[in-house]
């Protein structure tokens, strides 16, 4: 018998692991072979396992109609047809539409507002109540002043339960807004559970096609920060109003903001 | 009057129309169930593929699922089959279709002769009466080669989609998923980005910073920023550097009006990206995207099941003479695909449809985290279309995609599957990769502690301790 102590198998590290400060992805994670280190291929396990509780994680409505309260807007608390997480996930298009009561509670409102509004904003947990708890009420901290500063009209706010981004049609042309914005929770990935995205939708009616949407997405920290989404949806917003349209025909020409992490490091800086 | 049928035993099954008889013969998914169109007993689907393999190929000429009249797709897939490419199989039904597939003497050559005589429907027809080992063993007999500045498709390669998303697009961020996936050898098939916005001065500086990266180090590939296509005729309009043109497509024209796209549009933009001729070895320039559900989810699908629609969007994906074609299996969903063993079959038939009408097919292994699906899922998958000689697969820093916010297979992921199997990437990017002593003589990576030549200068600042 050798007497030569055991060596664990010996893990690959890459030399490359400080580029990790630029980005969330997995880079650099080594190699056993070709083949994942053992540490790395448990912490994904875990980052799985993380993501699917939070996609069957309920979002509170009573703490954020509270919250949106503070903005000085009324709100309203409506349902899609969706009526638990199971149908929700199976049936899209029950998220798409607003049951029958939700239908009368915006009706028995249009009714005492005979006019009509330039913006209605949508909130919906969509895919990560997670997206919503932590990022609607940062977003509209900014952008409802600069809304306000651009003088346009704002419906109330409407809270939708287990809904998809096509819901908000039928909210906007009740309400009889110009433009309805809806913010939702993103599909949760594994290191960016709380993502939440915002569509934005030009003469809003039940049956509009996506095509006739802009979206932005990746509202969250470490993603696209509540000012700069306020400039771009405060551009598309007016780019919209003015043109009269949303959706492929309409594209972002907002100046990209500096403050990035850094430049391609892969280049001379000549280039 | 029902238009076929079948008795099984003192049972006697009819299907109302072609489209119907597809819908009820599909292997179980749960987007045909949200359509209201699968079969409602698992007797009642193999009743309705016992008539299917009774059915005689010329049918789907005659009987087109979407009416010629008010849908450009179909219009398309009549006027453009060739009927002498469909002589040879012209007198076959849908069961002897797949005898015929499977018999020896079937082999790369005969299936290339057929390819433009068969039509999306009788691909589709014939995958739902076969076992994944059919979609498999038939797949791997198809050869589909495409060339832009290097060869995909080869048998024995399989390349990768080098895919460095990042959430804001962040230079340094992207570059640094890019250096890992070219470490560990991926990105042949193209270095393709998902942009964070279509915002077009974003889009435009990264199909810069792609494009300088790419002639720096003079690799042997080509880049992609998956934006709308009229984004990217927009960009060619400004003198952006474009390799390839990217759309997501569908099989109806309604659904493809929902990506705000028509044939005509793709027209455009094909022309606008061969004009700039920026291909070395040939001039396939354009990178389509498709995936079972997409008809349905546009609500856009008239009755036909969505793996029927999907095989449509090859007949559009074909009149272009791609690069590459990706069906992007389980992004869509668990409402589409519920689980593991539906993304599986899924992924495995598209591949096949796609094979078989002549399109440099790769798949984009994923899930996401509302699907009942997992590593393991993936695993099989992969392994499987890598047996069956799938074009390219993604390649992602550890499966993560933390722009999108789904899964899908990791540069390491690759690396196992053309270990297992003895594939390597393209040839010219295989040079490269050994050029660069990113790997040995062997195709083994054979960086260790320190990054090779070409990089370490470069990087030096960006490594050192602080």
């Amino acid at each position: 018998m050798s007497q030569t102590p055991k060596q664990p198998p010996s893990v690959q590290a890459n030399p490359w692991q400080k580029l990790r400060r630029y980005t969330d992805a997995r880079i650099a994670l080594g190699r056993v072979g070709d083949s994942l280190p053992t540490q790395a291929h448990l912490e994904f396990q875990l980052a799985h396992a993380r993501a699917r509780d939070a996609v069957h994680l309920p979002l509170d409505y009573q703490l954020l109609k509270r919250q949106l309260d503070g903005f000085g807007l009324s709100s309203l608390l409506l349902h899609s047809q969706a009526k638990d997480r199971a149908t929700y996930l199976q049936r899209p298009d029950l998220g798409r539409l607003l049951d029958d009561s939700s239908l009368q509670q915006l009706q028995t409102y249009q009714a005492g507002h005979k006019f009509g509004y330039d913006v209605a904003i949508v909130i919906t947990e969509g895919l990560s109540s997670l997206a919503i708890e932590t990022n609607a009420c940062k977003l509209l901290e900014v952008l409802l002043p600069a809304l306000d500063n651009s003088k346009l009209s704002l419906a109330p706010l409407s809270i939708v339960t287990q809904g998809r981004v096509a819901v908000a049609d039928a909210i906007g042309q009740s309400l009889n807004a110009k433009l309805v914005l809806i913010l939702v929770g993103e599909r949760p990935g594994l290191s960016s559970p709380d993502s939440m995205g915002a569509y934005l939708t030009f003469q809003p009616e039940v049956g509009t096609p996506d095509s006739k949407r802009n979206c932005l997405s990746n509202i969250r920290e470490g993603g696209l920060s509540p000012q700069e989404a306020t400039k771009r949806l405060l551009y598309l917003i007016q780019q919209a109003l003015g043109r009269g349209y949303t959706g492929v025909d309409l594209k972002d020409e907002t100046e990209v903001e500096g403050g990035q992490l850094g430049q391609n490091f892969l280049l001379p800086s000549s280039k | 009057m029902a238009q076929f049928g079948t008795t099984l035993g003192y049972q006697r099954y009819h299907f109302d129309n072609l489209a119907t008889l597809l819908a009820k013969a599909s292997p179980l998914r749960s987007g045909d169930q949200l359509a209201g169109i699968a079969a409602t007993s698992m007797q009642e689907r193999v009743a309705a593929q016992l008539t299917l393999a009774d059915l005689p190929l010329k049918t789907f000429l005659q009987q087109p699922v979407i009416p010629y009249e008010s849908d450009e797709v179909s219009r398309l897939i009549i006027d453009s089959h060739d009927a002498s490419a469909f002589a040879p199989i012209s007198h076959l039904t849908v069961g002897d279709f797949r005898n015929w597939l499977l018999q020896y003497e079937t082999d790369s050559a005969t299936l290339a002769a057929v390819a433009a005589g068969i039509t999306p429907e009788m691909a589709a027809a014939v995958s739902k009466i076969m076992r994944i080992q059919d979609l498999i063993l038939v797949a791997s007999k198809c050869e589909v080669v495409s060339r832009f500045r290097n060869t995909i498709g080869l048998k024995g390669t399989m390349s990768t989609r080098l895919q460095p998303n990042h959430p804001t697009d962040d230079p340094a961020g992207v570059a640094a998923s890019v250096l890992d996936g070219l470490l560990y050898g991926n990105g042949d098939a193209v270095i393709g980005i998902n942009p964070a916005t279509d915002n077009l001065q974003a889009v435009t500086g990264l199909m810069n910073m792609l494009d300088d990266v790419i002639q720096h180090y003079q690799i042997p590939t080509q880049s992609c920023v998956l934006t709308h296509v009229t984004t990217h005729i927009e960009a060619i309009s400004r003198g952006a550097p474009v390799d390839l043109v990217f759309q997501s497509i569908a099989g109806t024209e309604k659904a493809n009006d929902g990506f705000g796209v028509s044939l005509a549009i793709l027209d455009e933009a094909w022309d606008a990206a061969k004009s700039l001729k920026r291909g070395s070895i040939g001039n396939n320039c354009m990178y389509f995207e498709t995936g079972q559900g997409s008809a349905l989810s546009a609500n856009a699908h008239f009755g036909v099941d969505q793996q029927t629609c999907e095989a449509r969007a090859y007949a559009v994906a074909r009149r272009y003479q791609p690069l590459l074609v990706n069906t992007v299996v389980g992004f869509i969903g668990p409402e589409y695909l519920y689980d593991g063993k539906q993304i599986i079959r899924a992924g495995l038939e598209d591949h096949f449809c796609g094979k078989l009408l002549g399109l440099p097919m790769g798949c984009d292994i994923c899930y996401t985290n509302h699907a009942e699906a997992d590593q393991d899922d993936m695993d099989m998958l992969l392994t499987q279309l890598a047996a069956a000689g799938v074009n390219f697969i993604m390649g992602i820093p550890g499966s993560d995609d933390i722009m999108l916010n789904y899964q899908t297979t990791s540069f390491h992921d690759a690396r196992y599957a053309r270990q297992l199997l003895g594939l390597s990437a393209a040839p010219e990017f295989e040079r490269w990769l050994s050029e660069l002593q990113i790997t040995d003589q062997a195709g083994r990576l054979m960086i260790t502690d320190q990054l090779p030549p070409a990089f370490s200068q470069q990087l030096r600042s960006e490594l050192e301790s602080s």
